[in-house]
């Protein structure tokens, strides 16, 4: 045996030792990069084809454009080979082979289209169909659905099934396991996609299989909640109609809706997605795979809260009237009364503007203009970001320099005040993917949080940040050692008094790891930020003051609140004569303190650009229109600058992507991150910074699941999401827990 | 009878024989009651207390040892046999909370196991738990007399009970020991070579005594023939017997 190959067996051993099983390891890791294996040559139908060693028949198949029926096999989940659908005759083996679980040899001729092959497959689907119901007729997975399609495609068109003695197919009782995903068990196949999402991507193992044979079914055997921030991707997984979403169910048949893609703004990853409507309606939101951001998952916010999208909208411009009530009024009554006290307030400088989670990069562009134009300086956004060296002058301060999908090569991964679990569940899913596949080391600085992997809990005080920084903590001999480490700050760690330090201790920490990393890989990044909010990079990136306090200190007698609902700024902070407009699309906290309101779009509702944590810029397309009155943010704010006045140089999106471009030229380049590299000259600036620490531990905000899903003006309107923090309130005070 | 055995898990096989039904064109119903869920009844839900002994522990650490670190999840099935041997013969879901929280692993996966073997009974149980192997050499010896003698004597038909929740009555398919057919397990042991008569004194004995001799009722000590050797009756050949010529 040579040494390579005893140094893959050994690495395989370490691997089940630790999971239990060998993970499919899509992304290799670096030491293997390096030595790329020699190429197999194998036959799919005649057909030479080379692949890497260790790929399976089925891998090699659609290498070769030769696509398999299968069930049970899934890219990024392991291979269960239970489904048997996936047969194929491969030359000189006695029997069909699963192709899924086969890896191939050399020379091997793989026959997908053979009589042996198209028996085997018609034998499978018949064994499948004995069993299920013929109810698709009234199936929400009906047009979309695996079992149809490949029945079609790879069954025979008659079936032996004879019910003569009326003893019926199987029948299994239906589950409930929440509000998100509606169970139709008798149609389940047994493929155990959804069990192994739940163990392997989720971390949570709810879901398994109880009893055995045909008797076998998928449940949680205890009545329980499926307990996952991710739990909705198993409705994705499900190759047929067993688990299907709840709030969906009996709304539309997949050739009934429109597509368009778009981007999530429930956090700050800016997950790809796809929104389904159907006249006007958003009836549901299906994740778009994206292997740098999102790959194909989403959240149960990202995928379940559009419902909030219908509640508590704003549909038509309204103005206080004497008795101080909000009234429904036209646009021109609206503009002109708030042009007219933007006019009588006079000079800019007593005039202040807040951006809130939503805005994209348009709407805000157009604000700060608008604003300057004013002579208003004080263009804020809602979350805070320190003062202290280069703080947002250089962009790789704020960014997630590291990139979502460099977690997979990451060996050490420090998360300081944050829960990505909660913050950003789809990137959390990413480091638990590179915990298992990679062997990747994690250590929290925080509240101790399940976050579905193991990690060193630090501590949770500032002095621990101190000892790393100055290198006395036990913790820092493995930091240092650490080939390619990420630093992960949580945003809502800047809304502490002490933000600056921490900051700047961070920052400090990082650059000391880069000078080590730099010696295995010089572009490797150590420094992140992960934001919560979608707006936070982009307005950042068109200069938006990062500090809501200035406004307060103010004293502005007009404030124009853009989406800012979070609550911030209250009534009672301000000057008494203060004029407050709120432009945005809920009802919420914002509208609730405004003197007057413009109605504006949602994310599904407008074509809008929107920069991920890592300062990716990407689009939104428009799924429906925005309803009743409200309009398009940029042009309720161009309209606003007509009637005021003020000459805003753009009069289509093209005119003000132009603007944008000027600004921020990153912004309109999309899908692609900009370089932003002067970690060292920021770790000089910081130098001068005295770092004082306050006593509060470091705790991010939100760190149980029943608080993860009303976070935001959408989803706080959504009855949906407030199901799921019912659900979730009743199964913590079960005692069938987990 | 045809209704009885519709009606219990194990004997599926024959039932679906007696209904004629051909396994590759229909499936058959199962109720309800056997499904692999647990619903909590007042006999077995979380107020129904689990521990292990003292002893037990120093039982579920000598099996741990067995395995090596990072694999203690596969102690699973002696850990949770030992659970059932403490409270009864059965499993509480209290008892395999119990397990999976020694092991350190998801309850989830302490049920999967429990629920695929038959062997684990996640129901109460008698304090003695007759499984009568019904499978084809016993079934050939009578095995079916003695079922009947058993369901006569305690007056409960296969998958009960009797009142005084001493004797549970189930059917096994093939427990290994054919030669000796036909045969039944109570609790830990065989009885063997059984014929209408003897179960009923084994019944007797046990209701009596609390225990009965296992092994065979025939005049056998084990698997040996009942009379004289009626094969390998000569001494064995030498070697190369029967060996082509030319390899001699």
């Amino acid at each position: 045996m040579s040494g390579i190959q005893l140094n893959r067996l050994l690495v395989a051993l370490n691997r089940i030792k630790q999971h239990g099983y060998i993970p499919i390891c899509k992304q290799s890791t670096a030491a293997q990069s390096k030595k790329e294996p020699e190429k197999i040559e194998v036959f799919v139908d005649g057909k030479p084809v080379q692949v890497e060693p260790n790929t399976t028949v089925l891998q090699a198949c659609a290498v070769a454009g030769v696509e398999i029926p299968r069930y049970c096999y899934h890219d990024r989940l392991s291979i269960a080979g239970n489904c048997r659908m996936c047969l194929v005759e491969i030359e000189k083996s006695p029997k069909p082979v699963a192709s899924c679980a086969m890896p191939v040899m050399k020379g091997m001729r793989i026959l997908t289209d053979s009589p042996l092959t198209k028996r085997a497959r018609e034998g499978v689907m018949e064994f499948l169909l004995v069993n299920h119901p013929l109810d698709c007729p009234i199936c929400d997975q009906g047009g979309e659905c695996d079992l149809q399609d490949q029945s079609m495609a790879f069954g025979s068109d008659r079936s032996r099934f004879t019910d003569n003695e009326f003893s019926g197919k199987r029948s299994v009782e239906d589950k409930n396991i929440g509000p998100l995903i509606k169970t139709s068990m008798n149609r389940c196949i047994h493929c155990t996609r959804c069990v192994r999402f739940g163990s392997e991507i989720a971390g949570v193992s709810d879901l398994g299989t109880t009893g055995r044979g045909s008797d076998m079914i998928i449940g949680t055997y205890v009545e329980r909640l499926f307990m996952s921030e991710l739990s909705g991707n198993v409705i994705d997984l499900c190759p047929v109609g067993a688990l299907t979403s709840k709030p969906y169910a009996f709304t539309a048949r997949p050739w009934e809706t429109r597509k368009a893609e778009s981007i999530d703004v429930m956090d700050a990853l800016g997950s790809n997605i796809v929104v389904h409507t159907r006249s006007g309606d958003v009836l549901r939101i299906l994740p778009r795979t994206n292997d740098e951001v999102n790959e194909e998952w989403i959240s149960d916010k990202t995928r379940f809260a559009y419902d909030g999208l219908k509640r508590q909208r704003l549909t038509a411009p309204m103005l206080k009237n004497r008795d101080g009530y909000l009234v429904p009024c036209d646009w021109e009554d609206a503009l002109s009364v708030v042009a007219e006290r933007i006019g009588r307030t006079g000079s800019g400088s007593k005039m202040a503007a807040l951006a809130g989670r939503f805005c994209d990069a348009e709407g805000l562009i157009a604000l700060k203009d608008f604003m300057n134009q004013l002579g208003c300086e004080t263009v804020c956004v809602e979350e805070r970001f320190p003062n202290v060296g280069a703080s947002i002058d250089l962009r790789s301060n704020y960014l997630f320099n590291g990139t979502i999908a460099g977690i997979e090569q990451a060996d050490l991964v420090l998360l300081i005040g944050t829960n990505p679990r909660y913050e950003a569940s789809v990137l959390n899913a990413r480091i638990r993917k590179a915990w298992t596949h990679n062997d990747l080391q994690v250590a929290v600085i925080g509240p101790k949080i399940d976050l579905t992997y193991p990690y060193e809990h630090l501590g949770d005080n500032t002095n621990v940040l101190n000892e790393l920084t100055s290198g006395k903590h036990a913790f820092s001999k493995t930091l240092n050692e650490a080939k390619r480490p990420l630093v992960i700050l949580g945003s809502s760690m800047f809304e502490r008094p002490d933000a600056t330090s921490i900051y700047a201790s961070a920052a400090q920490l990082s650059e000391k790891l880069r000078d080590v990393s730099a010696k295995e890989d010089k572009e490797w990044r150590v420094f992140n930020v992960l934001h919560r909010y979608a707006s936070q990079v982009a307005a950042l990136d068109l200069g938006y003051k990062p500090d809501f306090k200035s406004i307060i200190d103010l004293k502005p007698s007009l404030l124009y609140l853009f989406d800012a609902d979070e609550g911030l700024i209250k009534r009672e902070d301000l000057p008494k004569d203060c004029y407050i407009i709120y432009q945005g699309h809920h009802g919420d906290r914002g509208a609730q303190i405004a003197d007057a309101i413009l109605p504006g779009a949602a994310y599904t509702e407008k074509h809008a650009i929107y920069a991920n944590t890592e300062g990716r810029a990407q689009q939104t397309h428009l799924a429906t229109t925005p309803p009743g009155k409200a309009r398009e943010d940029w042009k309720i704010i161009r309209a606003l600058a007509e009637v005021c006045g003020v000459a805003l140089n753009y009069n289509d999106l093209d005119e003000i992507r132009d603007r944008l471009e000027e600004v921020a030229p990153n912004l309109t380049r999309m899908d692609s991150i900009e370089e932003a590299n002067y970690f060292k000259q920021n770790v000089e600036l910081l130098k001068q910074h005295k770092t004082s620490f306050n006593n509060q531990p470091l705790t991010p905000p939100i760190n149980e699941l029943k608080d993860f899903y009303m976070t935001d003006s959408i989803s706080r309107a959504s009855l949906t999401m407030a199901k799921c923090v019912k659900a979730v309130e009743q199964q913590l005070k079960s005692r069938h827990t987990n | 009878m045809l209704v009885r055995k519709l009606f219990n898990r194990q004997s599926l096989a024959i039932s679906s024989s007696i209904l004629g039904r051909c396994i590759s064109t229909s499936s058959y119903r199962l109720g309800s009651d056997k499904e692999f869920v647990h619903r909590d009844t007042p006999k077995n839900n979380l107020d129904i207390k689990f521990d292990f002994t003292p002893e037990n522990y120093k039982r579920v650490q000598s099996i741990l040892a067995m395995y090596p670190e990072g694999h203690k999840a596969a102690a699973v099935i002696p850990v949770l046999d030992l659970a059932q041997r403490q409270h009864n013969g059965w499993l509480p879901i209290a008892a395999m909370n119990k397990v999976a929280e020694v092991l350190k692993m998801p309850r989830m996966r302490v049920y999967e196991v429990a629920t695929f073997y038959t062997m684990f009974n996640r129901n109460p149980i008698g304090k003695y738990h007759i499984q009568v192997c019904t499978t084809t050499p016993c079934w050939l010896c009578n095995s079916d007399g003695i079922l009947k003698t058993i369901e006569k004597k305690l007056d409960i038909h296969v998958g009960q009970t009797t009142s005084d929740g001493l004797f549970t009555l189930s059917e096994a398919e093939c427990l290994g020991a054919c030669v000796n057919a036909p045969m039944l397990s109570i609790n830990d042991d065989y009885y063997e070579d059984l014929t209408e008569k003897d179960i009923s004194d084994i019944l007797d004995e046990i209701k009596k005594d609390g225990k009965s001799k296992a092994g065979p009722r025939s005049k056998r000590y084990a698997a040996e023939p009942l009379g004289t050797l009626t094969s390998l009756t000569e001494p064995p050949k030498e070697p190369g017997f029967r060996l082509r010529k030319e390899l001699q």
